[in-house]
């Protein structure tokens, strides 16, 4: 008979210095059952999860395991203990074959200490077996997969016999067929004995797998909940208030289409196509949002508008003029505005004042600069007025932008880029990471700038995002354009899509079937932070 | 790439290549893809120029064996200019070939290189021996040579290797070397046992790499930074020590006692063979066996799997239980360990005493090595080979007398550096976190 | 591992929790430094990154009492006293007097003292003020001879600086200052012009040779991503073994000379010196002031420093804002070369007047050191080329005085360095007790820990 256990977490305190990630958080999760943490983007889940794991000390509190107290020195402990984790990010050496990767830190030895690698294999295709993984033990991981590279987390936490398998996010790069995979995987796992602790923002996921929910909201828990209470209860409990699912927005008053992407194709260095033979347009006083599951060619599709990717072929034109070919400072000049996906690395200077960072792509345009000398004081009068604007929360325009909040980071980006008079504006992911208040105030930002009659393209995998933005939706699967349907169209619908099925084939599809309803209504890429 | 601490970035930017070359390309794109089958086309070229149609009409004559060797083979003559020619129609067949390869988005692979590079030196050698006033050489003086001054290099690469493999970057290399011809004299001479002498020098390029652990991983202080200001801070505390007390009492403090060659009878006979692996000090015996047991370590060990884990994924590793820093350290240490005893050969084989500088920048040359082999053991050890062959011959240039100045021969292994670094390595890659302290959560 | 060699490491197993408030900070401000460990940490600390005048609600009391300017003061401290116990160590007194150590330890003490002090002093004699002087001219040369040395360290130093601030590691000063060194003689003693011109001519000369090898690193890393570490050393070697074989060719060498010595520069050729032929003080220095001005108001006020900054900080970033990365590498690596370029002319046209094979001395490798020593900012830079320029000038005085060998300098140099980049090393020692950061100020760190969903 397998060994279960019961697993309590008592007083969870966890700071950094005086800020309160975890405050006397209290779970029990019991045997055998799927453990739902239900929580924001920042509520403290992770940080929870990680000193459960024995990545972090906790400050205050203690983890009991079949009600005796154990402390973790490490991860080592965590393990040893029956506890098992697959991180949001996962902890896999690229450059290492599954088997070594598996084999890591719980290394099977001959004689002096060498590898024996044998053994190791053997046990990942037992347990490949037994639920259905197919995975190669000899394959280097960076060739796999994300959805195979995830089954390798979790083949690693049960050759380490596993008991408690902590899942953090596990969806956020899944595809709905990957995802509908692993909540199958969930499942069979608990009949098999391993209780789970599955970390989640998505409320459908977490409403057709979870046998309990906990919500956490910044760094308390603030109550548990049933799978079988209404989506707009779990939301409201996970926000802390009513929310409303939709933005109040008129209806788009398009013009004429200013914007025109024809036969579009990125050539990664791999020879890949990354891109593949995209066309659409954008009109003016219109947001088209490009939906897809992580890693479907978004951001090499917003590269290269930009003029940040090198292999482009076919043509990209605003307002007739041809951008493919140019440089960036050129597409920028051309009045283009830009929010990246990962402001952190593409947006700011972390450590350049925010007066610079808001100059950052016109610094040498007047009145900031004459000719190649800068004029600081211009740089900081901007800085006053679009803190101002943007309502950014800091004491000054000289501090360093790192030391914002996301929001206020975010904030920053969105104000740089919308205080030019644009000809497009493009913005990647623009509410991820991004608190409750900020994402009302950026997306009304946007729908202003749409207002002004400026052509708008919005790039998230949050599909509740794109149906509140978007005027028309366009689908991306593996660099192709599955389809462009209209705003309202259902989420059933664009989780298909997601898939890669046509939009015609979508919607019939989801007109007939029915014997696959549940299971679809599970799965559909979902979930915004504010869902 | 994401911006979040977990992802197994590359572009550490460490000594290395491929990362900033991905960032290149995003850039300017165009020359990564081609540099390689490019380059061995221009060194094709420049080979048929000057190694052959430029070449000497005077054969070249390479002696095989020693008097010493229990057999004796026939020396090798060959015709400068003909000889020059074949070499360098091959190197062009290789050249195409790899353009082929690209053409078909096919990666050019490691033996093309490797054999472009073994025929690109055999032609240069032909040529430079064709060219000389007396055109006669030992092949195996010149070979048993390169080996010997190539033994330091070997010892500073495998600090390298064992440092950035685990995610430290090694620029101290040059000091640990220093640190350990010092100490193995001071000590030797001392106690008057080299083997002593031996030991302490071991000890003291670990001291040294313990320097740099504290400083990189305690300190987070860039890694580079530590190891370009350790090889000052050695190269001060030696000269000043060299001036203040050895120089006061030679013979007590600079007067080591030498590590004998111990020849292995009849193995050493062998010709070419016999001198380069069994008539070597122990210095040199230990360096094939340190080359093979940091090769095994790494590669079949669950030590060396954990050190590469860490190398290149210190946050998978963590979450695996294993102690990143500790990991770090303990190689960084044992890298400088390595590197000392590989110092200890200029005082205790090479020469027999201490001077100023006596490591003359072979660190630098060490790390090359480490580089152009492709930070693994075996390769950096013939990448030094490689770069003591080019030491070894520009003294013998200079005295059977060729028209090339031994200044360029000097700069030979600086200027490989340049090109490996600058396309002819390929796709190597450096571990992903070397040069990243790791910083917890 | 024992955990009191390796205190960071011990803190995040031990339990309870304990953290070294310091390894926290450093740890914090390494994270803004580089996206959460994504990139490799730039060599400036954050804070000198931005352009603007580091403001914010510190007062200024804590400022001095926790800033960097305390703690390099602290650091230079500490590396004279290791240097003086370095002395005093090797000391012949010294070691006569621990012979009775426990009989009488004050005579070991004040010959310890002794010992140290007698060679500083002799070294600040040397280097600023010699009392001993038969006129105040005799007794202010040794400063003139300190301005004089610290000037191309002075503008290597500040090319060093230039490049760290564009996040580029350029170790090869030395060979940028021998290529302008080359090129700055040749035109010095080969070709023969009127004044002015032939010393303007000169210094451009050397300017452009040491721009170009700069640039040409930059070139090789922008083209084909070769790393500028690895390039710049070994630059370095070829230029120096280039310059060794010009200096065994007819065009270089001293006709009947058979030493590798090159002609000394016509007159015309020369930098007039500045207090008149008793100093050695020549115009290199007040060039070297202008070039630390330009610098300045490059990095801090022009567009171009801010690309290099920028670019410095968060190339990705700067790619996305439009900034021509490639460009600004190139550009910066060749500022740096002529920077550099610029001590190569100091020498061969003002301090030494021929070329030899130690026309860079070691000048280019104490260029790293002097740049971070002033942290890579124009002024920190000059005043450290100064400090430097002092220990050089000093010692040679020194060891004439009390046969306190030369490397002693080596030694003080390096660990002021090891000491400066480590600032919880130095505030432990002096037992000063660092304040908690703010947790708002460590950025990254905190927020990513809590940062549950997709961060």
């Amino acid at each position: 008979m397998v060994r279960v256990l019961k697993l309590e977490l008592r007083g969870i305190t966890k700071r950094f210095g005086s800020l309160l990630a975890n405050d006397h958080i209290d779970v029990v999760v019991e045997p055998g059952q799927i453990h739902c943490l239900l929580g924001e983007n920042g509520a403290g889940k992770s940080t929870l999860m990680n000193v459960l794991y024995g990545l972090y000390e906790p400050s205050e509190g203690e983890i009991l395991i079949d009600d005796k107290p154990v402390s973790f020195r490490g991860p080592g402990d965590a393990m040893a203990a029956g506890i098992g984790m697959v991180h949001q990010h996962f902890m896999l050496v690229p450059v290492f074959t599954v088997a070594e990767n598996v084999a890591l830190g719980a290394e099977t030895t001959k004689a002096g200490g060498f590898l024996n690698l044998e053994d190791t294999r053997q046990k990942i295709r037992q347990i490949s077996d037994r639920y259905g993984f197919d995975v190669d033990p000899d394959a280097l991981v960076e060739d796999l997969p994300v959805g195979v590279q995830q089954r390798v987390e979790i083949i690693k936490a049960l050759v380490r016999d596993a008991r408690v398998l902590i899942l953090d996010e596990p969806t956020a790069v899944l595809t709905p067929q990957e995802t509908d995979e692993l909540l199958d995987i969930m499942r069979q796992l608990k009949s098999s004995g391993t209780s789970i602790v599955f970390i989640s923002h998505k409320l459908r996921e977490v409403k057709a797998v979870s046998d309990t929910i906990t919500v956490i909201r910044r760094g308390k828990v603030v109550g548990s909940a049933d799978p079988g209470d209404s989506t707009t209860a779990l939301a409201s409990m996970m926000v802390g208030r009513a929310v409303s699912l939709t933005l109040d927005k008129a209806p788009a008053n398009p013009k004429e289409k200013t914007f025109q992407v024809k036969d579009l194709t990125v050539i990664a260095p791999n020879g890949q196509h990354t891109v593949d033979g995209i066309s659409f347009e954008i009109a003016r006083g219109e947001i088209l949002a490009v939906a897809g599951v992580q890693g479907n060619g978004q951001t090499e599709l917003t590269e290269a508008i930009l003029g940040l990717q090198e292999r482009v072929q076919g043509s990209i034109q605003l307002d007739n003029v041809e951008l493919v070919g140019r440089s960036v400072k050129d597409v920028l000049n051309a009045g283009v505005g830009f929010v990246p996906e990962d402001r952190s690395v593409d947006g700011l200077i972390g450590t350049f004042s925010i007066a610079e960072n808001l100059v950052l792509d016109r610094y040498d345009q007047p009145p900031f600069a004459k000719g190649i000398s800068m004029s600081p004081a211009k740089v900081q009068e901007n800085a006053k007025s679009r803190i101002d604007e943007f309502d950014v929360r800091t004491t000054s325009g000289l501090l360093a932008a790192g030391t914002l909040s996301g929001g206020n980071q975010q904030k920053v980006v969105m104000a740089r880029e919308l205080s030019r008079p644009l000809r497009l504006f493009i913005a990647s992911q623009p509410t991820r990471g991004v608190d409750v208040g900020s994402i009302e105030f950026l997306h009304k930002r946007i729908v202003a700038e749409r207002d002004q009659g400026t052509p708008v393209m919005i790039i998230s995998t949050e599909l509740d995002e794109v149906m509140e933005l978007a005027d028309r939706i366009a689908v991306l699967y593996k660099g192709k354009l599955v389809g462009i349907v209209p705003a309202g169209t259902g989420r059933d619908v664009l989780g298909l899509m997601m898939a890669g099925i046509s939009p015609d084939d979508a919607a019939s599809a989801d007109r007939t079937g029915s014997a696959a309803a549940d299971s679809r209504g599970t799965s559909s890429a979902e979930g915004g932070d504010h869902a | 790439m994401s911006a979040t601490a977990t992802s197994p970035l590359p572009g550490g930017g460490m000594p290395g290549t491929v990362p900033e070359a991905e960032a290149a390309q995003a850039t300017s794109g165009k020359p990564v893809l081609w540099k390689t089958p490019v380059l061995l086309s221009v060194l094709g070229i420049v080979a048929f120029i000057f190694f052959g149609l430029m070449g000497s009409a005077q054969t070249a004559r390479f002696g095989i064996s020693t008097s010493e060797d229990f057999f004796q083979l026939p020396a090798l003559e060959i015709p400068a200019m003909a000889g020059g020619i074949a070499l360098s129609i091959l190197m062009l067949g290789l050249a195409a070939y790899a353009v082929y390869l690209k053409t078909k988005s096919r990666p050019v692979a490691a033996w093309l290189t490797i054999t472009f590079t073994v025929l690109f030196v055999a032609a240069f050698l032909l040529w430079v021996v064709g060219g000389a006033r007396t055109p006669s050489i030992s092949l195996a003086g010149l070979i048993a040579g390169s080996v010997t001054l190539a033994v330091p290099l070997v010892f500073g690469s495998l600090s390298g290797v064992l440092c950035e493999r685990v995610g430290v970057v090694n620029i101290a290399i040059e000091g640990q070397l220093l640190g350990g011809a010092f100490t193995a004299a001071i000590v030797a001479s001392i106690t008057q046992n080299p083997f002593v002498g031996l030991l302490a020098a071991a000890v003291a390029g670990a001291a040294v790499s313990m320097v740099l652990a504290v400083f990189s991983i305690r300190y987070l202080v860039n890694q580079i930074i530590v190891g370009v200001v350790l090889n000052v801070l050695v190269s001060g505390v030696t000269g000043f020590l060299f001036s203040t007390v050895m120089q006061a009492d030679k013979a007590t403090f600079n007067s080591p006692p030498g590590l004998d060659i111990v020849e292995i009878p009849i193995l050493s006979g062998i010709p070419i063979l016999g001198p380069i692996l069994f008539k070597q000090s122990v210095v040199g015996y230990l360096m094939y066996v340190a080359v093979i047991v940091v090769w095994v370590g790494l590669f079949k060990t669950k030590w060396g799997l954990r050190v590469r884990a860490v190398g290149e994924h210190p946050q998978a590793a963590d979450t695996m239980g294993i102690k990143v820093n500790a990991t770090r350290f303990w190689n960084v240490t044992l890298g400088g360990a390595i590197a000392g005893i590989g110092g200890s050969f200029f005082t205790l084989v090479a020469i027999d005493s201490f001077t100023k500088e006596i490591s003359g920048g072979r660190g630098f040359i060490a790390l090359a090595a480490l580089i152009f082999g492709r930070w693994n053991p075996i390769g950096a050890f013939f990448a030094a080979l490689l770069f003591g062959f080019a030491d070894n011959l520009q003294s013998i240039v200079t005295i059977i007398g060729t028209p090339v100045p031994s200044q360029f021969m000097a700069m030979l292994p600086y200027l490989v550096t340049v090109l490996a670094v600058a396309g002819l390595v390929g796709r190597s890659r450096p571990p992903a976190a070397s040069g990243i302290p790791y910083v917890k959560g | 591992m024992p955990e009191e060699r390796h205190p960071k490491h011990a803190d995040q197993h031990a339990k309870p929790h304990r953290t070294t408030p310091a390894a926290d900070e450093t740890a914090a401000e390494v994270a803004v430094d580089t996206a959460g460990g994504a990139m490799s940490p730039s060599a400036v600390p954050a804070s000198a990154q931005s352009g603007q005048l580091p403001g914010g609600p510190d007062t200024l009391v804590r400022k001095i009492f926790t800033g960097s300017g305390v703690v390099s003061v602290l650091a230079v401290l500490l590396a004279l006293v290791l240097g003086g116990l370095l002395i005093a160590a090797t000391d012949q007194r010294v070691s006569a007097t621990a012979g009775y150590l426990f009989a009488r330890p004050t005579d070991f003490l004040s010959a310890v003292w002794d010992a140290a002090t007698r060679s500083y002093v002799a070294l600040f004699q040397g280097s600023v003020f010699n009392p001993r002087g038969a006129s105040l001219a005799v007794r202010f040369a040794p400063l003139m001879d300190t301005l004089t040395i610290a000037t191309p360290l002075i503008t290597a130093g500040l090319g060093v600086a230039l490049a760290f601030r564009a996040g580029l590691f350029n170790i090869g000063a030395q060979g940028q200052i021998i290529i302008a060194g080359i090129l700055a003689a040749w035109v010095g003693f080969a070709l023969h012009l009127p004044l002015v011109l032939h010393l303007l001519l000169v210094l451009v000369a050397g300017i452009v040779g040491g721009a170009l090898w700069g640039g040409l690193v930059g070139l090789l890393k922008a083209r084909t991503g070769a790393h500028e570490v690895i390039l710049t050393i070994m630059f370095n070697y070829i230029a120096l073994y280039f310059l060794r074989y010009l200096l065994n060719t007819p065009a270089f060498q001293r006709p009947g000379e058979s030493n590798p010595i090159s002609p000394i520069l016509d007159p015309t050729a020369i930098y007039p010196q500045i207090f008149g032929s008793q100093y050695r003080l020549h115009l290199g220095f007040v060039l070297a002031i202008a070039a630390t001005i330009l610098v300045w108001w490059l990095l801090n006020r022009s567009t171009v420093g801010f690309e290099f900054r920028a670019v410095g900080a968060n190339p990705k970033a700067a790619l996305t804002a439009g900034i021509n990365v490639s460009r600004s590498t190139i550009l910066v690596m060749a500022i740096a070369g002529a920077l550099a370029g610029m001590s190569g002319v100091a020498q061969v046209a003002g301090t030494e007047k021929v070329l030899t094979d130690g026309v860079a001395a070691t000048y280019g490798f104490d260029a790293i050191t002097v740049a971070l020593l002033g942290r890579s900012t124009p002024w920190g830079t000059f005043a450290a080329g100064l400090l430097f320029g002092a220990f050089r000038a000093g010692a040679v005085q020194m060891q004439i005085q009390t046969g306190t060998p030369i490397d002693i300098v080596l030694v003080v140099q390096s660990l002021i360095v090891l000491f400066i980049a480590a600032p919880p090393l130095v505030r432990a020692v002096f037992g000063l007790n660092p304040r908690r950061k703010k947790p708002a100020k460590a950025g990254k760190t905190p927020q990513a820990a809590t940062t549950g969903g997709a961060a």
